[in-house]
């Protein structure tokens, strides 16, 4: 038996949120219905080697290889232009969301004034706003708006997008030592300026990997709202698929790995430049 | 009257850091801060250069209510403050140039400030601060790379660059060498006789505020214990500021001043 004053007053509370989360996390494999044997039956086992013997050999003909390069050429596109768009709203809306440009937290160590609070709250709910609708169901809106093509495609990424990149960067904003910040704004620095001199030289480098790793995921939705009409790889990729191209799905797919690769790597070095 | 404390108390939380603190600074003297640790000499400072908020009493500076101003104002005001932190709050990653430009921030509109984070607009004049405090070498150096004592003094290399009217340092030198530290606050003293800056300075060296200020205020569990003349502090004030009943053993008392004081 452990004595009272050896004991680790976190114990306790650490033991509870452990069993907590496995009384929650039961219920939810229950009904998502996960039962991993159904893979191993022997029909389903045929279905899904019909479905990958295709895939070899991944098609290489010159006439696919041009298709193929304009519809990566068009994806990137599609993702770079939507995350462009999506910066231009975000970065306003993070500042404006994020409790790091309060004057009046500089003089009260951090606590924000009820005021601000409350001006802060739209902000935040336009964001909330912004990302909870998915970005498939607005490439469908605007599949509908402005007809079949690659700007359904840019637009619905640039929503999402800025909803998403806005509610982060608020938080990394926040997360960073303000300090340096807070000195500025009580030597009477402006709000913009001690932003500049004290959050962004500590931000920067989570800033960049986090936007790397958003452009790479709008790479991996401009994919998804192809298959709805938005065009780029997505859509090569439905209309293979739907004339049994396994080679052709496979090239894509190759193509895609090439996509996720490059933004990894260019991720890495810009936070080796940063860090 | 340049600064004047009036009945001030501040509280963090359930902690009373000042209680009733009553004080006078007029335009041009110099005046040093001294008390045990944890005697609120940085609350103080604070207090002053409206960092925080008096909980109770008022505090005027150059005449007006910084806590009675709009925002804007205060702002304004706030510009013609300088205040050097104990250990300066630079992100590491910033270069030592930048750091210090941005003592002018107030002064600058928003514009020249962030063209300045891009293109350093004034590097003359930040070699020029930091060549005095013997820096000059560090200026484009990232401030993470500094030492203690090194930071302290791009710390006080921004507050002069900034040239406010009232200069309030935070144990400015306590992470400095004997020599350096002597050097900084000569440094100190001397730009602020010449340009009749206003010098106040928390210190945890009672021989540099004996030698370097003609003026000391003893504080000690928020309250001021003596306010006088330098060559009026005797040794029985030193002993009543520095006693402490919680130590085991007590305090050594040498012959001389030189009192071997903890660090705050």
């Amino acid at each position: 038996m452990l004595k009272a004053d050896a004991r680790d007053p976190a114990l306790l509370p650490r033991l509870l949120f452990t069993l907590l989360a496995l009384a929650v996390l039961w219920p939810g494999l229950q009904l998502s219905e996960l039962n991993p044997g159904v893979l191993l039956q022997a029909e389903n086992r045929e279905q899904i080697a019909n479905f990958t013997r295709a895939f070899w050999p991944p098609a290489h003909d010159a006439e696919f290889l041009q298709l193929l390069y304009t519809a990566t050429l068009q994806t990137l596109a599609v993702a770079t232009a939507g995350m462009a768009l999506a910066l231009l709203l975000a970065i306003p809306t993070s500042l404006l969301a994020s409790r790091a440009l309060s004057l009046r937290a500089a003089s009260r160590s951090g606590r924000a004034g009820g005021w601000s609070r409350l001006v802060r709250m739209p902000v935040r709910g336009l964001l909330i706003f912004l990302r909870s609708v998915p970005e498939i169901v607005w490439a469908l809106l605007f599949v509908r708006a402005v007809g079949l093509g690659p700007t359904a495609g840019v637009l619905a990424i640039a929503i999402t997008y800025s909803g998403m990149l806005g509610k982060v960067y608020a938080e990394i904003f926040e997360s960073v030592d303000q300090r340096p910040a807070h000195a500025l704004m009580q030597g009477g620095s402006g709000r913009l300026a001690a932003f500049g001199y004290g959050i962004l030289p500590s931000a920067v480098a989570e800033l960049v990997s986090y936007t790397v790793y958003r452009w790479e995921c709008a790479v991996r939705a401009s994919v998804v709202m192809g298959f709805v009409g938005a065009g780029g790889l997505g859509q090569q990729i439905d209309l293979s698929m739907r004339m049994f191209a396994g080679g052709e799905v496979a090239s894509m797919l190759l193509a895609f790995f090439g996509l996720v690769l490059l933004a990894d790597l260019l991720s890495r070095f810009l936070r080796g430049r940063l860090a | 009257m340049t600064i004047h404390v009036h009945g001030a108390g501040l509280r963090h939380g359930q902690v009373r850091a000042l209680e009733a603190v009553s004080l006078r600074i007029d335009k041009g003297e110099r005046v040093a801060i001294i008390g045990p640790s944890g005697a609120g000499k940085s609350s103080l400072l604070h207090l002053m250069a409206t960092a925080v908020q008096p909980s109770s009493g008022h505090l005027e500076l150059f005449g007006e209510q910084p806590w009675a101003l709009s925002s804007g104002a205060r702002q304004r005001l706030r510009a013609r403050i300088g205040l050097v932190h104990q250990a300066p709050p630079l992100p590491p990653r910033q270069r030592v140039v930048t750091a210090v430009l941005a003592g002018r921030l107030g002064q600058w509109g928003t514009l020249r400030g962030l063209l300045n984070l891009v293109y350093p607009t004034d590097v003359p004049g930040a070699r020029q601060v930091l060549a005095e405090l013997g820096l000059a070498d560090k200026l484009f150096v990232q401030c993470g790379q500094l030492s203690g004592g090194q930071l302290q003094r791009v710390g006080i290399a921004r507050a002069l660059y900034q040239r406010p009217e009232v200069l309030l340092t935070d144990e400015p030198v306590s992470a400095m060498d004997p020599v350096l530290a002597e050097h900084s606050l000569a440094l100190l003293n001397r730009h602020a006789q010449a340009n009749g800056v206003t010098l106040v300075a928390s210190l945890h060296a009672v021989e540099l505020a004996l030698a370097h200020f003609p003026r000391v205020i003893g504080i000690r569990e928020g309250r001021v214990v003596f306010d006088c003349a330098a060559h009026a502090v005797s040794e029985q004030l030193l002993d009543a500021l520095y006693a402490n009943e919680q130590l085991a053993s007590p305090v050594v008392q040498g012959p001389t001043l030189t009192v071997q004081i903890p660090r705050c």
